[in-house]
C-alpha cells in the first residue's frame, strides 16, 4: 500500500529534530511524572491519598526514577534509531513496575494487613506514554514474526519472574489476589475452557460450513444471513436465552446432564461464544476460497486431481491464512467475551470484575481485567505472527 | 416493493406497536415465565428505555465518526504521516480490551450511569471507522489522485473533492459496523447502571425470568438488523451516484 505525496518514513534525516510522536509522548509523560505516582489507602474502602513520585519512594530510588524518564523522554523526543526506541522504552516500562512493587513495600506501614497502595493516575500515564513508545518502534521495525514471539516471550517471562520473585506482593491488586488465589487459578482455567474451547468447536463446524458454502452457491446467503442475525444478539441476552432450552435438556435427555450440560453454567456459556465465532469462521473460510486464483485450480483440474485432492491439496493450504484470520479474530474477541460468562454464573475472570463493579473495589475489577488484557494480546500477537509466516509465498489477491 | 423490504416494514410495525403497547404481547411472553412472573418488563417504559438505548448509540456514534474521520485524515497528509504506524498498532491493540473492563475501569473517574457506557462505546466505535476510513484513503485509484494533482487542485481541495467522496462508501460500511456493535454493546452498560435495554435482560437473568431476557434482546436484535439495513441501502444509493470504486 502506498500514500500518494508522503515521503517514506525512513527517508527521515537528522537526528537532532524533534519527533512528532515523541513531542505527544513526553507531553503525556510529563503529566504522568507530575500526577500522584501511586495511591495509599488505609483500608480496602476508603477513597485514595495520592502520593507523588518523591513522597512514593526512598530518596536515591525516586532519583533513579527520574533520571530514567527523563533519558527515555530523550530518546522519544529525538530522532533515533527505532531499535534505541524500542530498548529505551521496555527499560523505562521495566522499571515502572519494578519501582512501583518497591514503593509499595516502601510505603506499606510494618504488619499492617489493612493499608492498600494502588497505581495512581501518574504510573498510569506514565505506562501509556512509554507503550506508546514501544508500539511505535516496534511498527518502524517490522520485525520478523518469530522475533515478535521472542519479545513476547521476553516480556511474559520478565512478569512471571516479577509476580513471582514477591517484590508486588503489597500492590494492591495482588492482595485481592492472595485472599482468593485458588478461586484465580480455578476461573482462568474455566476461561481459558470458555474461549479456546468455543474457537475450537466453531473451527471443526465452521471450516466445513464453509467449504460446504463455497461449493454450494444456493445456501451461501442464507447461512451467512442466519450467522449475521446471531451476531446482532447481545452477548448478554444470548447467554441468558440458551439457559432455558439447556436445562430443559439437562432435565429431559438422558447423559445429558452427566455430560456437564446444565441451564446455568458453563454450558450455555460455551454455547453462545460458540455462536458468536461460527461467522467470522465460516465467512472467512468462503473468502478465503474464494480468493484461490483459478490458475491454480485450472492446474490442478489439468493433472488430473479429483474434486476431494484439490480441496486438500490446493485449494484448502491456499486458503488457509484467510481462515487463520479468521480464527485469530474469533479467539481475541472470545477471550474478552468470556468475561460476560461469569453474569450468568459461567465462571471465568469475569467474576472478578462483576465482583468489583459490586463491591466498587477496582483492584478487584484488575485482577480480572489485566489477565484477560494480556491473555487477548498474547493470543493477538501470536496468532498474527502465525498469520503472516503462513501467509508467505502465497500471492496476495 | 420487494420481499426483503416488506419483511423489514413488518418487523418495523411489530416492533413499534410492541413498544408502543407492551400488554398486547403479555400473551406471547408469558409463555416463556414460570410460577406467575409478569410477562412484560414492569420496571420502567420500554420506550424510553429503547429511545434512551437508541440517543447513547447513536451520540457515541457520531463522536467516534468525527474523531475517527479526523484522525484518519491527519495521518494520511504529509505532516501526520509519522503517526500512521503508531496508530494503526494502537487500534489493533485497542480490540483486546474487553468492554466490560473498560466500562468497569471508567467507573471510578466517571461514576456510575451513561457517561461511562458513552466513553467505552465511544472507544470502541472509533476502531472500525478508523480502519475503513484509512482503507479508504490510502487505496484511492492512483489515476484519479493523478489527474486531481495534475489539475492543479491544492491539498485541501483534492481531500474534500477527491480522495473523501471516493472513501465514502468504505467510510460508511465502517459506520455501519461501528453502529451495530455497539448497539450490543450499549447493553453491557447496564451492568454499570447506564438506562439501556441490558437492563431489561439483566433484571430477566436476576429473577430468571426468560421473558425479560428475550423481550430485551429481541428489540435489540431486530433494531440491530433494521439499523444495519438502513446504512447498507444508504450506502448503496451514495455507491451508486459516486461511480464504483475498483477494488
Amino acid at each position: 500500500m502506498s500514500i500518494a505525496g508522503i515521503s517514506p518514513l525512513t527517508a527521515r534525516t537528522g537526528w537532532f529534530k524533534l519527533d512528532k510522536l515523541g513531542v505527544l509522548i513526553s507531553l503525556v509523560a510529563l503529566a504522568g511524572a507530575w500526577l500522584p505516582f501511586v495511591l495509599f489507602r488505609a483500608n480496602r474502602i476508603v477513597p485514595g491519598d495520592p502520593r507523588p513520585v518523591t513522597e512514593a519512594l526512598p530518596g536515591p530510588w525516586a532519583a533513579l526514577l527520574i533520571t530514567v524518564l527523563l533519558v527515555g523522554l530523550l530518546a522519544a523526543l529525538f530522532r533515533v534509531a527505532p531499535g534505541v526506541k524500542l530498548i529505551m522504552g521496555l527499560v523505562v516500562l521495566g522499571s515502572l513496575f519494578v519501582l512501583l512493587g518497591l514503593s509499595a513495600n516502601f510505603l506499606t506501614p510494618d504488619s499492617d494487613s489493612f493499608a492498600r497502595i494502588s497505581p495512581g493516575a501518574g504510573f498510569w500515564l506514565l505506562l501509556l506514554a512509554f507503550a506508546l513508545l514501544v508500539t511505535d518502534a516496534l511498527a518502524r521495525l517490522r520485525l520478523r514474526p518469530w522475533v515478535r514471539i521472542a519479545i513476547l516471550l521476553g516480556v511474559v517471562g520478565a512478569m512471571v519472574l516479577l509476580l513471582g520473585s514477591g517484590s508486588f506482593n503489597q500492590v494492591s491488586t495482588l492482595k485481592e489476589y492472595a485472599t482468593r488465589a485458588p478461586a484465580f487459578w480455578s476461573e482462568a482455567r474455566t476461561h481459558l475452557a470458555l474461549a479456546f474451547g468455543s474457537v475450537a468447536l466453531a473451527s471443526v463446524v465452521g471450516i466445513p460450513l464453509g467449504i460446504w458454502c463455497f461449493r454450494i452457491k444456493r445456501v451461501r446467503a442464507a447461512v451467512l444471513n442466519l450467522l449475521n442475525m446471531v451476531q446482532t444478539i447481545p452477548s448478554i441476552a444470548l447467554f441468558g436465552l440458551l439457559i432455558a432450552p439447556l436445562a430443559w435438556m439437562a432435565a429431559n435427555i438422558p447423559g445429558a446432564s452427566a455430560l456437564g450440560i446444565s441451564g446455568i453454567g458453563t454450558a450455555p456459556a460455551l454455547v453462545a461464544l460458540f455462536a458468536y465465532s461460527l461467522l467470522p469462521i465460516v465467512s472467512n473460510t468462503l473468502v478465503g476460497l474464494l480468493g484461490v486464483p483459478p490458475a491454480a485450480v485450472d492446474a490442478a483440474m489439468g493433472m488430473g486431481m479429483t474434486g476431494r485432492q484439490r480441496l486438500l491439496g490446493v485449494e484448502l493450504p491456499l486458503a488457509f491464512p484467510v481462515i487463520l484470520t479468521g480464527i485469530r479474530i474469533v479467539l481475541v474477541q472470545n477471550i474478552g467475551l468470556a468475561t460476560i460468562a461469569a453474569l450468568i454464573g459461567g465462571g471465568g475472570f469475569g467474576v472478578f470484575v462483576f465482583q468489583g463493579i459490586g463491591q466498587t473495589a477496582m483492584d478487584l475489577v484488575l485482577l480480572g481485567a489485566v489477565p484477560t488484557v494480556v491473555l487477548a494480546f498474547a493470543a493477538a500477537v501470536v496468532l498474527d505472527a502465525l498469520v503472516e509466516t503462513t501467509s508467505r509465498g502465497t500471492r496476495k489477491p | 416493493m420487494s420481499w426483503g423490504n416488506l419483511v423489514r416494514l413488518l418487523a418495523l410495525g411489530v416492533l413499534g406497536v410492541f413498544l408502543a403497547y407492551p400488554e398486547a404481547f403479555a400473551g406471547f411472553f408469558s409463555l416463556f415465565t414460570k410460577n406467575n412472573q409478569p410477562a412484560i418488563y414492569n420496571q420502567g417504559n420500554l420506550l424510553d428505555i429503547t429511545l434512551n438505548h437508541l440517543l447513547i448509540v447513536g451520540a457515541a456514534t457520531l463522536a467516534a465518526t468525527l474523531i475517527a474521520v479526523g484522525l484518519a485524515i491527519i495521518v494520511t497528509r504529509p505532516f501526520g504521516a509519522e503517526f500512521l504506524p503508531v496508530s494503526r498498532s494502537l487500534a489493533n491493540a485497542g480490540q483486546t480490551f474487553p468492554p466490560v473492563a473498560v466500562l468497569a475501569l471508567a467507573v471510578p473517574v466517571l461514576g456510575f450511569g451513561t457517561a461511562p457506557t458513552l466513553v467505552a462505546l465511544f472507544l470502541y466505535g472509533l476502531l472500525p471507522i478508523f480502519e475503513n476510513t484509512l482503507t479508504g484513503l490510502t487505496n484511492l485509484p492512483p489515476a484519479v489522485t493523478d489527474a486531481a494533482r495534475g489539475m492543479g487542485m491544492t491539498g485541501w481541495q483534492r481531500l474534500v473533492k477527491v480522495e473523501l467522496p471516493l472513501a465514502l462508501p468504505v467510510i460508511l460500511a465502517g459506520v455501519r459496523l461501528s453502529t451495530v456493535i455497539s448497539l450490543a454493546t450499549a447493553t453491557i452498560g447496564s451492568t454499570v447502571a447506564a438506562r439501556t435495554l441490558g437492563e431489561v435482560i439483566i433484571a430477566g437473568l436476576l429473577s430468571g425470568n426468560t421473558a425479560f431476557v428475550l423481550q430485551g434482546g429481541l428489540v435489540v436484535g431486530v433494531l440491530a438488523v433494521l439499523i444495519y439495513d438502513g446504512l447498507a441501502a444508504l450506502e448503496r444509493r451514495l455507491t451508486g451516484r459516486m461511480g464504483r470504486l475498483p477494488s
